[in-house]
């Protein structure tokens, strides 16, 4: 039994899935324990409705319109207060942008060890266990940590958030600790004008590399991703090209992504590309070489030209979409 | 305007993982050791800031083993003016640990801006940013892709899952740095031969009067488990196009 607590990180005031997988997780790890969400900005005790199916007991909610934009050190300094307030064993961050910005911060500020990006976690008497992909995946670390609290963030897209519970019921409490201004803040956000979705957060991933010979081509990549409601990666080669924008990078020096489908077409499979998708559930490479190193990492494959299959494959996908 | 500038010290990203004997270590047979690639971003806005302004220095830091100093000539070749390497940080010293040394060196030197890498790869935590901020109570950004700096403010652009987040505020600050913020250069020939001539001051971690706690200890370094062979299809691209599609519903249930 423990307590624990869960930073509720919202974008314009919604609450996204990697934090109900958080406090799913979280409810498993306090046994008998109560779980606390902290939630910040206008509307935070609305979001006791949204995370108690997955397993909050309460909400502390900052309602102050200053915390609706991430500002670190008050979103820092909040998070410390509610870990003193809750006496949590531990406090939980989804591994998002923010939550991978606010954990060290926090931890920091707690005198606290931090753990990134689990993705597994255990919580003992004494100490926090978890499991971490390090070198890009290329390996996993098991690391211990001793001390309360234990800060660690959750890698998304690995815990199950499982299916909400409607009976449970949270309670939110007015929470006001004294905060500092934050000398540096997000003052807006903006929305790229080509709005596409993140490679970072898409259960499924269609990525172009080289084989594609062209940034004209790459539409047959975007639309099996849209065929398949996914997202459009690349490999570092064709970003590097200016084929397309960084954003979309997938490999080490790009984004790590672990969907439930990735499909690398005409990728042939550097270290630099397989450590930021090797974690994926399902791998796809289509590639003309049978001896591309991204055959040996794909569970399917298809040896042939992206050319010839990317449509009949698009096509199919839709077919089987509109059975 | 003078700028600190972390550099941490870790295996190329193209080596080959092998986990050593003792089952904690990567085998550091034939791996060559780099500046994390992130840290080479914040050297390059460094040295553009300096260059802008026509005046302030740069310095390089680094914490690790001793023969990290090899990085930190390579800084001082693309133009940092002086470097401080901490020669006895342990390999796996946690986030705490290493952000604690960073912070009493920081302390020292008093600069208006600490760049960083978004995190060192091999260890992939970012933590080091966030933490020394909060240690030296100062505000950060991490992981920019957009940096100005002027007249003692800041502003910054960072990526967050499909969005920007636009952020403003004051020196001095901590900013982590992400690809995309600028190109790093190499360094050339002159360089090369004036780093040999500017001073590489070194540090102890007793010293500078940190005392070290293992407050994350890494229990085992493991290889992914070995995926099972694939179903690698050959043929006629409408037959292969068309299983493959049944496989991922049918099988693997993704569709």
């Amino acid at each position: 039994m423990a307590e624990v607590l869960v930073f509720a990180e919202r974008r314009e005031g919604e609450i996204k899935r990697p934090v109900l997988e958080a406090v799913r997780a979280a409810r498993r790890l306090a046994g008998s324990g109560k779980v606390s969400v902290l939630a910040l900005g206008t509307g935070a005790s609305s979001v006791a409705a949204t995370v108690a199916p997955y397993g909050a007991d309460r909400v502390l909610a900052v309602e102050q319109p200053d915390l609706d934009l991430y500002a670190p050190e008050p979103y820092a300094a909040a998070l410390a207060a509610a870990a003193r307030e809750t006496g949590a064993a531990l406090v939980v961050l989804a591994g998002t942008a923010m939550g991978k910005d606010l954990a060290p911060r926090a931890a920091a500020r707690l005198q606290a060890p931090c753990l990134s990006d689990l993705v597994e976690v255990e919580i003992s008497e004494t100490d926090v266990r978890g499991r971490r992909p390090v070198y890009s995946g290329k390996a996993y670390a098991r690391v211990r940590a001793s001390g309360r609290p234990v800060v660690a963030t959750l890698r998304p897209n690995v815990f199950p958030a499982g299916s909400p519970d409607t009976s449970r019921s949270a309670a939110a409490e007015p929470f006001a600790p004294a905060l500092p201004p934050g000398r540096i803040r997000v003052v807006r956000l903006e929305k790229p004008e080509e709005q596409e979705r993140d490679v970072a957060e898409a259960a499924v991933v269609v990525s172009g590399g080289r084989g594609l010979k062209g940034p004209e081509n790459f539409s047959l990549v975007r639309d099996l991703a849209a065929a398949l409601g996914g997202a459009v990666g690349a490999s570092r080669a064709v970003v590097d090209d200016g084929w397309i924008p960084h954003a979309h990078q997938v490999g080490q020096t790009g984004k790590v992504v672990s969907p439930s489908l990735y499909v690398a077409c005409g990728i042939s499979g550097a270290v630099q590309h397989l450590a930021g998708m090797s974690t994926s559930k399902v791998i796809v490479a289509i590639n003309k070489d049978p001896e591309a190193p991204i055959f040996r990492v794909a569970d399917y494959g298809i040896v042939g030209d992206v050319f010839e299959v990317l449509p009949r494959l698009t096509e199919e996908v839709r077919r089987l979409k509109r059975e | 305007m003078k700028i600190l500038v972390g550099l941490k010290y870790v295996p190329d990203t193209e080596a080959k993982v092998k986990v050593a004997a003792d089952g904690i270590s990567l085998d550091p047979a034939g791996v060559k050791m780099i500046a994390s690639p992130y840290d080479d971003y914040a050297l390059e806005a460094a040295l553009k800031l300096k260059e802008a302004a026509g005046s302030g220095e740069v310095v390089v830091l680094c914490a690790g083993p001793e023969a990290a100093g090899t990085v930190l000539r390579e800084g001082l070749a693309k133009g940092a003016d002086r470097a401080i390497l901490v020669k006895d940080l342990p390999e796996r010293a946690d986030g705490l640990a290493r952000a604690s040394v960073l912070a009493a060196v920081a302390r020292r030197e008093s600069p208006d801006l600490v760049l960083l890498g978004k995190y060192g790869v091999g260890t992939d935590e970012g933590q080091t940013g966030p933490m020394l901020a909060e240690l030296l109570d100062l505000p950060h950004a991490g992981a920019v892709v957009a940096l100005t700096v002027a007249d003692g403010k800041l502003s910054a652009r960072r990526e967050v899952e499909g969005l920007v987040e636009v952020l403003e505020g004051t020196l001095p600050a901590v900013i982590t740095c992400d690809k995309g913020l600028n190109t790093p250069r190499y360094a050339n020939i002159k360089g090369i031969m004036a780093a040999k001539k500017k001073p590489i001051e070194t540090l102890t971690v007793a010293e500078l009067g940190v005392s070290l706690q293992d407050r994350v200890v890494w229990e085992a370094l493991e290889l992914p488990p070995p995926r099972q062979a694939g179903k690698i299809l050959q043929g006629d691209p409408a037959d292969t196009a068309r299983e493959l599609a049944r496989l991922l519903r049918e099988e693997a249930k993704v569709l």
